[in-house]
């Protein structure tokens, strides 16, 4: 009997390699970023689960790197919901990410149990297709209440959180956003179908130029301009 | 033709009892002469020995711990009305026999409701949600329905060659003719109404006068009997007084319940909804606490109601216990019924998110929520406004696509400069920029301002922006997210 070579043994589907995902069926939402697609499980944000952003403080990325995913299903008339964000989302940015500003809605409650709360029945609600929500508490009782309200609803739970609070265990996708040389480096540090992937550099901010604004390579000492005599007016 | 008769044996202690659903020993009592009389006696006060027609302080003496309240016909009356009112959604003649039945017409929904059966099982139960009892009887002619549900037969008789039968079974009693009457056919040796219709009519007539006669005629479908038909009121006003003064959110939900039980049954009845709705609660001694409930879309459906009232009431704060609770919804809108169909569609969507703003609302407070809109100005800060969920526009003309940030402060924060260069957790670089907006003279807003995109060493981006005038300080106002 001619032995089976090597190759057709590691493409039998129930084969797992270490650094493989394995195939898993899940229902997700595309990210609109090509190269974090092949690395996600489903092909997308899973749905119906909890995923975990960390980052090490705000604004290296974190909220553009879920904008495509959002005006994709705000454009399917899903809503996106956005909870304890700890600044005001700008609207017309939003807009001009392609967010259908009328399928959003923005809930800035108080206390932490509020905030759960909120979060909770949002992804219960069969209309909603996001929730995005800011948080460091980490009770296991209070974020496995989200993971059940998450599987009823198949709405995508984001929650975002500084690198220094406790992970969550629940979580099925666990995302780290770092930057570096100008460009966002996303680590995957867990998945459905196991393995950890080497990091993935993103240029979000790259397209800065080219958009109407001029750009400098180098930045001047900007000198104090004598004040004008005559101040132009629109 | 056939009446169906609802008879509501204990509605004097029914209009305190249903407010809670703690059961304790409770009696009502008039008083019609001196002294005052127990009426009506729930259960628990029946087992201890108290009866009705017995004295006050004898039934205090048997139980110590009984709660006695004063009759209060208005309420009675009240009740009844409000009742036929709600019966209105099963039929569409209603009408009030005071002082204790109410009759409907139900010939003609015997179809729709899928038969006598099951027709009088759901009043049955649309009565016990909103907390009464009722005997039910079915008869051709109202006043034998009346004579049957008296009795407290469950009795239905759809033929009248069946109704002379059993109509002769029942007691002259129930007639309820004047005492000499009834004495006189006593000597005669009558006691039930089979009996008085083997009398000849004319010595009938002649002893006992025309009304007897004409009153069992009519039982018997001899003579018409109309019943003047119940006309619903515009708006709906219920009260509900409770037995006892409460506090806890969760005994005036159980009250509340019922009259939004009562308010659905006043809209399904007239093809209606609601969108907002008040409550009252009375205290001793205090003024009413008054609370309004609006909802974002009008509804009738009595489970969302009621979670809605239950966030409401978690919510309160009430000053003193409540003695009574009354409901009352003005304006109501046509409620378009839709067709059922398999596949989600785009009206459920908008239903569902409706209800989630609803809720909470409810729960957190009405500006809590809300949605964003963006608005026709270059300055940044007058871009958006804050609005209702769903109603945002985008602007017609888009913003460039990475030209703003995702994150906008609320108030833009002042930087520090280090050889004559912003810092922010670091010496600024400027990457993009500058952009003029120069505008607002108008308003007394006047902004001169040139917007920069920079970097710190952390590797942040941020939007920084420069004051056009003599001195031209620093501000960052937003963060690219």
């Amino acid at each position: 009997m001619p032995t089976p070579s090597l190759d057709t043994v590691f493409n039998h589907p129930a084969i797992w390699r270490g650094n493989d995902c394995a195939r898993v069926a899940l229902p997700s939402v595309p990210t609109g970023y090509a190269e974090l697609d092949i690395l996600l499980p489903g092909g997308g944000w899973p749905a119906g689960v909890l995923t975990e952003i960390c980052r090490e403080r705000s604004g290296i990325g974190e909220l553009q790197l879920v904008m495509p995913a959002a005006a994709r299903l705000s454009h399917a008339g899903r809503w996106i919901i956005i909870i304890a964000p700890p600044h005001i989302p700008y609207a017309p940015a939003l807009a001009a990410h392609g967010v259908q500003l009328s399928r959003l809605m923005l809930v800035r409650p108080e206390a932490d149990k509020e905030k759960f709360w909120a979060c909770e029945q949002a992804l219960r609600s069969a209309c909603c297709g996001a929730v995005l929500m800011w948080t460091d508490h980490s009770r296991e009782h209070s974020v496995r209440r989200l993971q059940l309200a998450a599987e009823r609803g198949g709405a995508l739970a984001m929650l975002f959180r500084s690198s220094r609070a406790i992970p969550l265990v629940t979580a099925a996708l666990r995302l780290h956003i770092g930057k570096s040389d100008g460009k966002a480096i996303v680590r995957i540090l867990k998945r459905r179908g196991g393995g950890i992937p080497a990091p993935v550099a993103l240029d979000l901010h790259g397209k800065l130029a080219g958009h109407g604004i001029p750009v400098r390579r180098s930045a001047p000492a900007y000198a104090r301009s004598p004040a004008p005599t005559h101040k132009s007016r629109l | 033709m056939l009446w169906m008769a609802l008879h509501f044996r204990h509605l004097p202690l029914e209009v305190f009892a249903r407010g809670t659903p703690e059961i304790t020993p409770l009696a009502v009592a008039a008083s019609s002469s001196r002294i005052a009389v127990i009426v009506a006696t729930n259960r628990q006060s029946a087992e201890r020995g108290v009866r009705c027609g017995m004295a006050v302080s004898a039934a205090w003496g048997l139980a110590s711990d009984l709660r006695v309240v004063a009759r209060n016909e208005a309420a009675e009356r009240a009740v009844l009305r409000r009742v036929a009112a709600w019966a209105l959604q099963f039929t569409s003649v209603s009408s009030v026999a005071e002082p204790m039945d109410v009759l409907l017409d139900v010939g003609g929904s015997l179809k729709l409701f899928g038969g006598l059966e099951n027709l009088s099982e759901r009043i049955r139960n649309g009565l016990a949600d909103l907390g009464y009892e009722a005997s039910i009887a079915c008869a051709p002619t109202p006043l034998a329905a009346q004579l049957f549900a008296c009795a407290g037969l469950d009795i239905r008789i759809r033929h009248p060659d069946t109704l002379r039968h059993e109509l002769g079974k029942l007691p002259l009693s129930l007639l309820g003719c004047a005492p000499e009457t009834a004495a006189m056919l006593d000597r005669f040796g009558i006691h039930t109404i089979g009996e008085c219709f083997r009398l000849p009519r004319a010595g009938l007539t002649r002893r006992l006068g025309k009304r007897f006669l004409d009153n069992l005629d009519r039982a018997l479908g001899r003579l018409p009997d109309p019943r003047p038909p119940f006309v619903p009121p515009p708006t709906f006003n219920a009260a509900l007084p409770l037995p006892a003064p409460v506090e806890q959110s969760a005994a005036l939900l159980f009250a509340g319940r019922r009259l939004l039980a009562e308010l659905c049954g006043f809209m399904t009845a007239a093809g209606s909804s609601v969108q907002r709705l008040s409550l009252a609660l009375s205290h001793e001694d205090h003024t009413d606490t008054r609370v309004t409930v609006s909802l974002v879309a009008a509804t009738r459906d009595l489970d969302h109601l009621t979670t809605v009232l239950r966030e409401r009431l978690a919510r309160l704060e009430l000053p003193r216990p409540a003695i009574a609770i009354a409901l009352a919804a003005e304006q109501f809108f046509p409620f378009a019924a839709r067709s059922l169909s398999f596949l989600p569609d785009v009206y459920d969507r908008a239903e569902t998110a409706a209800r989630l703003i609803e809720q909470l609302r409810a729960h957190l407070g009405d500006r809590v929520v809300c949605g964003l809109t963006a608005l026709a100005d270059h300055r940044p800060e007058c871009a958006w406004q804050a609005c209702e969920p769903g109603k945002g526009i985008v602007p017609a003309i888009p913003a460039a696509s990475f030209s703003r940030p995702l994150w906008l402060f609320a108030a833009p924060r002042r930087l520090k400069e280090a050889a004559s260069s912003p810092c922010w957790e670091g010496p600024l670089s400027l990457l993009a920029g500058p952009e003029r907006i120069e505008t607002g003279w108008w308003d007394g807003n006047h902004v001169a301002r040139d917007y920069f995109v920079a970097r710190n060493p952390a590797q942040s981006l941020l939007w920084i922006y420069r004051e056009h005038d003599a001195e031209g300080k620093w501000y960052l106002h937003g963060v690219f997210g």
